[in-house]
């Protein structure tokens, strides 16, 4: 009875799968799908090489320092890193005293309660604060940027695909649409008040470029500030607000790791030692063949006997 | 606990037969995991990743306590608050990889778990109900996997508790006031995150419950093995300690370090970069999907594209319910007496296939949708169907199974990379060890 | 019959004696390795507990003393722990330096409780020594006990002007948290490094 009704239920559930198949083949055909222009012109990003790739990678430090400048010059402007704390700079190798400083001079102020009046008022900020956001809340900040709103940066190399590589291949990636691109596909052209980008997924993105001339940030180490180093140094920058435990995460993955693999040789070689007389008492001359094991018993009936 | 050559528990400490007369918990222990269990000698490693799934389960359990002590289940504070785990709290980071990657693997163990009871009839009686509260542990550990998906409070929680709210929305007229009722609001909100924290602390302790009964059940008939043949006397079992404590405890420590290199090098390889965005209502993410985990299920609900009698979205629904429940009744769908797929030829080339099936499944559920995409699920979906219904019971009445081996024993003599083999070909020894059976 | 059978392959065994070895040696050493996963396993599920960056971050608190008045007292908060902040009046500083140290039950001096020349500034823990109840008389008109400096409700615990104990069932002075003038108007609890 199971079987005769799971029969029928298996052919009426496959059969709709069939019926949808067929649909979906004729309908493709008879009016194929056009391909998107976000589709043909989208371009994924070159994987971009950093200190901290790779099961033993580290933070470069130097570069971190000179990726939060970028932050601190450029992006601050916009964005927000609401989950980092000014004590967090201490991993970039900032001291105690700068890293006050950072905060006390920080260009938005921390909001906070006048303790007499009771109003909202604001602060300076101090270390154990996290980054103040540019803007009170997000409809000032898509009151500011044209109806757009600039994400928090503090996980956008863990929430975009591509990661690290796809902020670089993004702050680098701005182009002008060619003519030819335009009459290909017309509906890729870049909407007033959006800049044309094609590593962005919609093309057209809000953002206006926002590292534009050579030496637009002077690093403090007398690294070259061009396009290319500071979009790298602000994504290695990026990569760490993100996850900021990740050397201690790949010290102790090392560890355990090899803990892990000597304790599976050891293991490995106990269980093939615990395991050799069980595989020798089932062999034709093992003592549990029933031949062997009637010998066995006999000589101990014997032993009985005699004792 | 069933064979008569099994040892009995004898406490040799004192203490301990103080202990056994009063609560004879060791001697559970003894029956259930120790000495006192005799076990097929014949198993491979494929019979590994049952103990491996209670590892993960424990994993998860310890490792989730602690989480909870952290974690605040508020629609305001439930992103940062994870995220305050990841950078302040110490070691926060490692126990919330572990947490999530834990998931992933208990579900990859756990999946290798249900192919191999395909694979060797382990549904087969006399252990059907072992198969069945096996399924009801794979059905909670589901609720509870997409449950704490959605604590986190990112874009994928956010979207996933709405669209699974959603399925039950697709049943005519009772649908959306059950959806209502479940979310505790028309969206997901703080009403539904208390009540999923709540249940996903949970669920996991009934786990551990019907693991218990899942263990029992199959502690009466005993375990099977590769050969599906019956144990028949002493020499065709091994106390499983300390000779399967030692082979699993090996593997265990060789498969916990593959989950230590995803862990600690790959923590979020198996996520999705959108659960760092914090939820919001208003914007559904690009490209939808749910844990991997659920990808083959996802790939046959998104087949149905076709109103044909009842509306597309419902045959979706019942199709993804029907894929699970009608592992149920398996044990009746494949009457072959045969246990083991070793010595079944053609089951054996359909059980390939439906593993391919669901890869391929897997693989259209977790990938954006292309009409190729489509039409290749719609296939794959249907196979799985008559794979289960149709299939299974035709073969399990037309097919000639290979001659199995006369004993356990009898096949180990073969020699060991024989072991699963099927006996088609008399081996040399099989003669003597017959005669020996007999 | 198993039994037998088992004995007989057991004394064949110990017959190779250096096989037992080595085979009891890969036992405790992978029985052992096991032990030692399982403690350092335990380890981070024990270190979560301890507070974390952000709590430790708010090590210090920053206080403005301009508007205290002599005799009068403030109550702020340092590591979520209320600070009593008290500008002693001549009278009260003379009351405490009158106290012989050997009728105390945790001798310490005013001095040794203030810093240098700012002994009009006591600044202690609000938190009994007793059982951690907060004493009253820090705030206006609170009760301030029978030798005018804290009492706290909850025991009866009663300290002096210098915040030390004198009647009641509390063992310790009031703690003097660690703490510095950053400027003649402001003082820093906690330790000198804030993170």
């Amino acid at each position: 009875m199971v079987r005769v009704i799971g029969f029928l239920v298996g052919l009426v559930f496959a059969g709709v799968l069939l019926i949808s198949l067929v649909v979906g083949v004729s309908n493709y055909f008879s009016n194929p799908p056009e391909e998107l222009a976000a589709e043909a012109l989208h371009q994924h990003p070159q994987h971009l090489r950093l200190s901290s790739d790779g099961p033993f990678g580290k933070f470069d430090k130097a570069q971190l320092q000179r990726g939060f400048q970028v932050y601190k010059e450029v992006c601050s402007a916009c964005h927000s890193l609401s989950l980092v704390s000014f004590r967090d700079l201490h991993a970039l190798g900032y001291e105690e005293p700068e890293i006050k400083a950072i905060a006390d001079q920080w260009q938005v102020q921390v909001p906070s309660i006048n303790p007499e009046t009771g109003e909202a008022s604001s602060r300076k900020a101090v270390p154990s604060d996290r980054f103040p956001s540019p803007y009170a809340n997000e409809i000032a900040a898509r009151a500011a940027n044209n109806n757009a709103l600039p994400p928090d940066l503090s996980l956008i190399t863990k929430s975009r695909e591509g990661g690290a590589s796809y902020v670089h291949a993004l702050l680098t990636g701005y182009r002008n649409q060619s003519p030819e691109l335009l009459k290909e596909h017309p509906d890729a052209k870049t909407p007033p008040g959006l800049h044309y980008n094609p590593w962005f997924a919609n093309l057209n993105i809000a953002m206006p470029p926002p590292l534009t001339a050579e030496g637009q940030v002077t690093f403090a180490d007398g690294t070259k500030g061009t396009v290319d180093q500071m979009a790298t140094d602000v994504a290695a920058f990026l990569v760490w607000t993100a996850e900021p435990k990740l050397e201690s995460r790949h010290a102790a993955g090392l560890a355990v790791v090899v803990f892990l693999l000597i304790a599976s040789i050891l293991g490995y070689l106990a269980y093939r030692q615990i395991w050799y007389e069980a595989k020798r008492k089932v062999r034709v001359t093992g003592p549990l063949e029933p031949k062997n094991q009637a010998k066995s018993r006999s000589a101990k009936a014997k032993q009985g006997v005699a004792g | 606990m069933s064979f008569s050559w099994a040892k009995a528990y004898e406490p040799k400490h004192p203490f301990m037969r103080w202990m056994d007369e009063r609560l004879p918990l060791p001697r559970l222990v003894y029956g259930a995991i120790g000495g006192g269990y005799p076990v097929p000698r014949n198993l491979n490693y494929w019979w590994n990743f049952g103990v491996l799934a209670g590892i993960f389960l424990t994993i998860q359990i310890v490792t989730g306590i602690v989480l909870a002590m952290w974690y605040f289940a508020s629609a305001d504070h439930a992103f940062t608050s994870v995220e305050h785990i990841m950078r302040d709290v110490n070691a926060g980071w490692l126990i919330r990889y572990a947490h999530m990657n834990g998931a992933s693997f208990f579900f990859i163990v756990t999946y290798i778990h249900i192919f191999r009871g395909l694979f060797y009839g382990s549904y087969k009686a006399p252990r059907e109900l072992v198969w069945m509260l096996g399924l009801v542990i794979y059905l909670l550990m589901m609720a509870t996997a997409f449950m704490g998906y959605v604590l986190p409070w990112g874009q994928m929680s956010y979207w996933g508790a709405q669209v699974i709210t959603g399925f039950f929305s697709a049943f005519p007229l009772v649908g959306e006031p059950i959806r209502v009722w479940l979310l505790g609001g028309y969206a997901p909100d703080q009403a539904a995150l208390s009540r999923f924290f709540s249940l996903h602390y949970l669920l996991p302790f009934v786990i551990a419950a019907v693991v218990v009964l899942h263990i029992w059940a199959l502690h009466i008939p005993g375990s099977g093995n590769p050969t599906g043949v019956d144990v028949k006397d002493e020499r065709d079992t091994l106390p499983f300690h300390p000779f399967y404590t030692a082979k699993d405890g090996w593997f265990a420590a060789a498969f916990l370090g593959l989950y230590a290199i995803v862990t600690y090098y790959a923590p979020n390889y198996l996520g999705h970069p959108d659960n760092y965005i914090p939820a919001n209502p208003l914007a559904t993410p690009a490209h939808i999907v749910p844990e991997w985990y659920f990808w083959p299920f996802y790939a046959i609900l998104r087949s149905f594209t076709v109103d044909f009698i009842f509306p597309a979205k419902l045959w979706g629904v019942l199709a993804m319910f029907l894929s699970i429940l009608l592992l149920f009744f398996l044990p009746w769908l494949d009457k072959s007496p045969v246990r083991s797929g070793s010595y079944r030829p053609v089951f054996k080339r359909f059980f390939w296939l439906l593993v391919a099936d669901v890869v391929i499944l897997g693989y259209i559920g977790g990938a954006p949708i292309s009409p190729a995409r489509v039409a290749i699920g719609q296939i794959a979906a249907a196979y799985y169907f008559l794979h289960f219904l149709v299939i299974l019971p035709l073969v399990s009445r037309f097919e000639t199974p290979l001659p199995l081996p006369a004993s356990i024993t009898d096949s180990v003599l073969h020699g060991e990379k024989a072991e699963a083999a099927p006996a088609g070909q008399k081996p040399r020894h099989g003669s003597v060890a017959t005669a020996a059976a007999e | 019959m198993a039994t037998e059978a088992q004995s007989a392959a057991g004394s064949q065994d110990t017959a190779t004696e250096g096989g037992v070895r080595r085979r009891d040696f890969l036992n405790v050493a992978a029985v052992s390795f096991a032990g030692v996963g399982a403690v350092a396993a335990v380890a981070p599920l024990l270190v979560q507990m301890a507070p974390p960056a952000d709590v430790l971050a708010l090590a210090t608190t920053e206080v403005d003393i301009s508007k205290i008045q002599p005799g009068q007292a403030i109550k702020t908060s340092w590591r979520k722990q209320p600070v009593f902040i008290r500008n002693l009046t001549p009278a009260e500083i003379k009351a405490a330096n009158a106290v012989p140290l050997s009728e105390l039950r945790d001798p310490q001096s005013l001095a040794d409780r203030t810093k240098p020349g700012k002994a009009n500034w006591l600044i202690t823990l609000g938190v009994c020594t007793h059982l951690g109840c907060v004493p009253l008389g820090a705030g206006e008109g609170e009760n301030r006990g029978p030798y005018g400096g804290y009492f706290c409700p909850c025991h009866g615990s009663a300290y002096d002007t210098a915040a030390r104990i004198r009647s009641g069932p509390a063992p310790l002075n009031l703690q003097v948290p660690e703490y510095s003038f950053i400027s003649p108007t402001t003082v820093q609890i906690g330790g000198g490094k804030g993170k």
